[in-house]
């Protein structure tokens, strides 16, 4: 073994007990950031997981992000007119098809068409104003996790009625409707249908369960007074994260406003950065709590040790020899309380992923965690730097210690 | 002397004055010469500074002014690596209390300043060690902690320790001061030996006048500077 290893292993294992209160304040401060990183990431993927699932990834729209301007605008120079009507355009993506196609040409993953109306749903002398969107089944497998997410009925079953609904959960609760109810549903355009529940979906993002319908794309023309009509491009990506990219690609390419899940959802995403922080911190602080121990515990070996490293520096090891021991019980200490650390933040996350509860916020009856090798190697990567760090400064500054002081006082 | 006339170690004009509000000289003007296979007492009372001049001519120290040169070169501008490695490899010390580290085995102890030299394979370290503690009547002992040592035992271990690497100087700082009087004589003789039979140079400072004036050659200290100097007054 070498020179300093084998001196550096030689103080720790002589001085068992407090290398061990070194080493548990160090598996503490590892095993607890492991299990807070896990809770953090596990709950925020959970979240996101759901965002991302209750949606397509990117939403293409009949809307520009900028108004177009009106005729009366490019034809004369005035720096302002008033009084002018905008003109009155088809609503509707222009040759639907033909869009999807050049989508399909080089996008990765799906596109489906859909017919977003605005209407209010009476049941049972309830009203609910709800987002009702024209699918096709069929396309609709490609880009949504609706198929998944049906609780009763399937996908399949909008062909089953004439004018055939699937509602979200929390919608037909609220409105009290069970399947085969018959629902009339009216549209702001005039147009009043009714409709057979045919199924029943569960998104897990509440004001999707509470407020989203579907129903064929005929159904939706109807209600929305336009035959042929496609409002809306459903686009599900291959890599969801890759979303926002592709999005501003669709819009520069047609001028369609498009959307990824990211955007729609940027306020609750920003809350996340935030978080982040937050957990940094608090992993951070527990770690730095936990370097103190090791401090501690390299102070003291350094203080102990004062006669010993006069004598080695009396034999002729140099000042780098002497701190590099300390230095190097210092990495011990905290690679061991690393490795120990894991240990004790994989049975943390065991024992807080095996907690059955009822949460009227969340689906899932356990605390979502991540198992993440990140989580293990920057924990580790910070036990070591606060190690050195903790370990550095006693032994420097027992290495510059002039040894004829420390003989002469042992003397 | 060496075969070209220059001193093993020297030291010319050297001074040491520690630093405070009142500032203590420790030696001053010290000019001493000490050749090969010289084996030297340094004497005197408590406080004269006897220690204090072993230190710096084992770089341990430096000297505020003058200047301690080794087979000829000034030590004075040695960086703090260049006086480690000096002390590496040409000195060996001992000290009153036998100073082994508590957690090392006697044959570890010696072992250590080899390991630091890095010449030889560890089986050439171990066996250098253990041909040393044998040559001291250690042989059986060389497994055992210092704490399970007698303290003559331990005292021959330091003077072992002292010549793993094989330097031509031993400097030894009352080595005797803290054994009864068979261990002393014990390790009297040992350093004793290393002059006569191995041409070694030891620089011995010591209370024990009796132990003094069996060596060749006796400096004696007073108020930091030398008062008298056998190899001169002969």
């Amino acid at each position: 073994m070498n020179l300093v290893l084998d001196v550096a292993w030689t103080h720790v294992r002589s001085r068992a007990r407090q290398t061990f209160v070194a080493v548990a304040g160090v598996a503490t401060g590892v095993g607890f950031s492991i299990m807070m990183a896990a809770l953090m990431q596990g709950s925020q993927d959970d979240f996101i997981r759901q965002l991302v699932n209750a949606l397509p990834h990117i939403t293409v729209s009949d809307e520009r992000r900028v108004p177009p301007e009106q005729p009366a605008e490019t034809a004369f120079e005035a720096a302002h007119m008033y009084g002018l009507t905008p003109e009155t355009r088809r609503r509707g993506i222009k040759n639907p098809l033909a869009t999807m196609a050049s989508f399909e040409a080089w996008l990765p993953g799906g596109v489906a068409p859909s017919v977003r109306v605005q209407g209010i749903i009476r049941y049972a002398s309830r009203d609910v104003g709800t987002s009702i969107f024209g699918i096709d089944p069929t396309r609709e497998l490609k880009v949504s996790d609706l198929a998944k997410q049906m609780r009763q009925g399937t996908l399949r079953s909008l062909y089953t009625a004439t004018n055939a609904i699937i509602l979200g959960d929390r919608l037909a609760e609220k409105i009290g409707a069970k399947i085969g109810a018959n629902i009339t549903i009216q549209t702001s355009e005039g147009a009043r249908i009714t409709a057979q529940v045919v199924g029943l979906f569960h998104a897990g993002v509440r004001s999707v369960d509470e407020g989203t319908a579907y129903v064929l794309v005929r159904a939706a023309q109807i209600l929305a007074q336009q035959t042929g009509l496609v409002n809306e491009l459903r686009v599900r990506v291959a890599d969801p994260m890759s979303a926002r990219e592709i999005s501003s690609r669709i819009e520069s390419e047609t001028g369609y406003k498009s959307v990824s899940w990211q955007e729609a959802h940027e306020d609750l995403l920003s809350t996340f950065v935030i978080r982040n922080v937050i957990m940094y911190t608090i992993v951070g602080a527990i770690l730095l709590v936990a370097s103190f121990g090791t401090y501690n515990i390299i102070s003291t070996i350094t203080h102990e040790k004062a006669r010993d490293i006069a004598i080695m520096k009396s034999l002729g090891l140099n000042e780098r020899t002497v701190r590099a021991m300390f230095v190097v019980e210092a990495l011990i200490i905290g690679f061991a309380g690393g490795l120990i650390g894991f240990m004790l933040g994989y049975l943390l996350c065991l024992a807080l992923g095996s907690i059955e509860f009822k949460s009227p916020f969340m689906d899932t009856n356990r605390i979502p965690l991540a198992y993440s090798a990140w989580h293990y190697s920057i924990a580790m990567l910070v036990a070591l730097a606060s190690s050195l760090a903790a370990g550095f400064m006693p032994a420097r500054k027992a290495a510059r210690a002039n040894p004829v002081d420390i003989i002469r006082g042992a003397t | 002397m060496s075969a070209n006339g220059r001193p093993l170690i020297e030291a010319r004009g050297v001074t040491r004055i520690l630093p405070g509000v009142v500032p203590t000289t420790l030696v001053h003007d010290i000019d001493l010469k000490i050749g090969h296979n010289e084996f030297v007492a340094v004497t005197g009372p408590s406080g004269s500074g006897k220690s204090s001049l072993l230190y710096l001519l084992g770089v341990l120290d430096m000297s505020t002014e003058g200047e301690v040169l080794i087979r000829g070169k000034s030590t004075g501008h040695m960086s703090e690596e260049e006086r480690a490695a000096t002390r590496l490899s040409e000195l060996g010390f001992v000290f009153q209390f036998h100073f082994l580290l508590p957690e090392f085995s006697a044959l570890d102890n010696i072992v250590l300043p080899m390991r630091a030299l890095g010449r030889l394979s560890r089986e050439e370290m171990r066996e250098r060690a253990a041909g040393l503690l044998d040559s001291l009547g250690l042989a059986e002992h060389q497994n055992k902690r210092p704490d399970q040592l007698s303290g003559g035992q331990r005292q021959r271990v330091a003077v072992a320790r002292s010549l793993a690497n094989d330097p031509p100087l031993i400097l030894a700082d009352e080595p005797t001061g803290s054994l009864d009087s068979k261990a002393s004589e014990q390790v009297f003789q040992i350093l004793r030996n290393l002059v006569d039979r191995q041409s070694k140079t030891v620089v011995a400072v010591t209370h024990d006048l009796g132990l003094a004036e069996r060596m060749d050659r006796r400096v004696q200290l007073m108020d930091g500077g030398i008062v008298s100097d056998s190899a001169l007054n002969q």
